[in-house]
């Protein structure tokens, strides 16, 4: 179903004027490596954003938005779809979320019903894409060219699953639960974007439906009405105006699980640069990140006086324990304060204050968490993309 | 007349009603803007094949160097996995002048 569609031209900025509309060159933003000049453009419920891609949208939270406060605004929360047919219309009387495959009691549940007839829980999460930080990735791969920016820590409100696949009934056997949204494919013969999580792992209490982000409804870009919540796990999972739940009582093998979104086998998930992996396994549970938010790269900072470094740490479901800070390009390194414990799934930020002397450093921050695993020194490399963790650099100048 | 936010790339949906409240939420798909790169005729080839399930800024936004084997697997895997509806022939010169341009 092609939908006319008027393309225009690209001036070499200003204004030109095309097939009836008034085009103007955007605001753009520089990504730092290499072609990474990006409009910033404002779509619906959002403010402008960094645009990756036009259609379907996909769009990357300008990394300063990081520092404004900890749960990441809905109007600034980046954008990930993979299929272009977006549901042209959501309309929350008539939406319906079915529950059907292997279980005793197949239901078809408006929003009104997830909202009346379950117990609503709250919690705060980071949603992060597999590929965030793609861009940065040395030797260079393809995909999504993403800064820092695809990751967002929102205030998750609605049903944990277990209760909804309590109702229906799950039937002995049951091995994965899939999911499936209202978005779809362009064209017939690409595999519609269908995600599955096991069993187990579905019903754990904590998986959850979700019909409003920090108090709101979710923006539709974001996934209205309703969208699978995965705390932990990489934004794959958490599948936009979700409309279809599965049980399955085999492993389910679509496209986007069996092909699509795996990591090399082994502990680091990495390999060898310009290597393929001989076994993969689907991408499951973010790795510890954590960033510098008070300070972009370039920075000037007072020589002499004291500074407050501030910023985020998150993992993936295993708790941030402590958050180390060198100044001095990895020389020393000093535990930074911890502030709000929101959760084990959401940012926790850092502080930590440092008089530099005159002269350019290089700030490193370093997250650990409460099993010891730590943010490697250096890059993991691996064809994707995927998971990147690596000790980011910030260098600001003393003056 | 509507003023759009353009850039290489467009990519600018208009809203018809909020999703808030109980009305339906209503979106518009993008007018996009062909990347000054692939605005020639040469590069018509590559607009009709590709542009049918995404927008252009997918192939301009992707990192120069990787050589003409990443453009050829880029446009296989387009048509192998995701049944882009390309013919053989059109696909060798799609891929020979995406390697040419953006390799």
């Amino acid at each position: 179903m092609p939908i006319d569609r008027r393309y225009f031209i690209a001036g070499a900025g200003g204004a030109l004027l095309g097939a009836g509309r008034l085009v103007r060159a955007a605001e753009m933003t520089d990504l730092p490596f290499a072609n990474g000049a990006r409009p910033l453009v404002q779509m619906p419920q959002k403010r402008p954003l960094i645009l990756q891609t036009s259609r379907p949208p996909q769009l990357e939270t300008p990394f300063s938005v990081f520092n404004e406060g900890l749960l990441t605004p809905n109007d600034a929360f980046f954008v990930r779809y993979h299929l272009s047919g977006l549901p042209p219309e959501v309309d929350p009387r008539t939406f319906r979320v079915t529950v059907g495959g292997h279980v005793k009691r197949p239901l078809k549940l408006s929003l009104a019903a997830l909202k009346r007839d379950f117990p609503a829980t709250e919690l705060v999460a980071v949603n992060q894409c597999s590929g965030n930080g793609r861009g940065f990735m040395e030797p260079r791969v393809g995909g999504g060219q993403l800064g820092n920016g695809a990751m967002g820590n929102a205030r998750w409100r609605g049903v944990a699953l277990r209760h909804v696949l309590e109702k229906a009934g799950v039937r002995a056997g049951a091995r994965q639960v899939t999911f499936n949204g209202l978005d779809n494919p362009p064209l017939d013969g690409i595999p519609d974007f269908v995600k599955a999580l096991d069993i187990d792992h579905a019903a754990n209490g904590e998986v959850m439906l979700a019909w409003s982000m920090n108090g709101e409804d979710l923006p539709y870009l974001n996934g209205y009405p309703l969208r699978l919540v995965v705390p932990g796990y990489y934004g794959t999972y958490w599948v936009k105006h979700l409309h279809e739940i599965n049980v399955v009582d085999e492993n389910f093998d679509g496209y986007w699980m069996k092909t699509a979104y795996r990591v090399p086998d082994n502990d680091c998930h990495c390999l060898e640069p310009g290597q393929k992996a001989d076994r993969t396994v689907p991408i499951s549970r973010f790795n510890v990140r954590s960033f510098l938010t008070s300070h972009a790269e370039g920075d000037r900072v007072r020589a002499g006086a004291l500074s407050e470094l501030r910023g985020i740490a998150f993992a993936g479901g295993d708790p941030v324990r402590r958050v180390l800070v060198s100044a001095d390009g990895e020389r020393t390194w000093q535990e930074a304060r911890l502030g709000e414990d929101m959760g084990r799934y959401a940012f926790r930020e850092w502080r930590m204050g440092h008089t530099f002397m005159p002269g350019r450093h290089a700030v490193k921050v370093r997250a650990e968490t409460a099993s010891g695993e730590i943010q490697p020194l250096a890059q993991r490399w691996q064809p994707a993309g995927y998971m990147r963790n690596m000790v980011e650099t910030v260098t600001v100048e003393a003056v | 007349m509507r003023v759009l936010l353009a850039c290489v790339g467009l990519a600018l949906l208009s809203a018809a009603s909020a999703a808030s409240g109980q009305k339906p939420f209503t979106i518009e798909l993008p007018d996009e803007v062909v990347p000054a790169a692939l605005a020639d005729e040469e590069a018509e080839p590559v607009v009709a094949a590709c542009s049918t399930c995404h927008s252009l800024d997918y192939i301009t936004t992707q990192p120069r160097g990787k050589g003409a084997q990443f453009w050829r697997d880029t446009v296989a895997k387009m048509i192998n996995v995701y049944q882009a509806p390309v013919e053989p022939d059109e696909a060798g010169k799609v891929a020979e002048l995406l390697g040419r341009r953006f390799g």
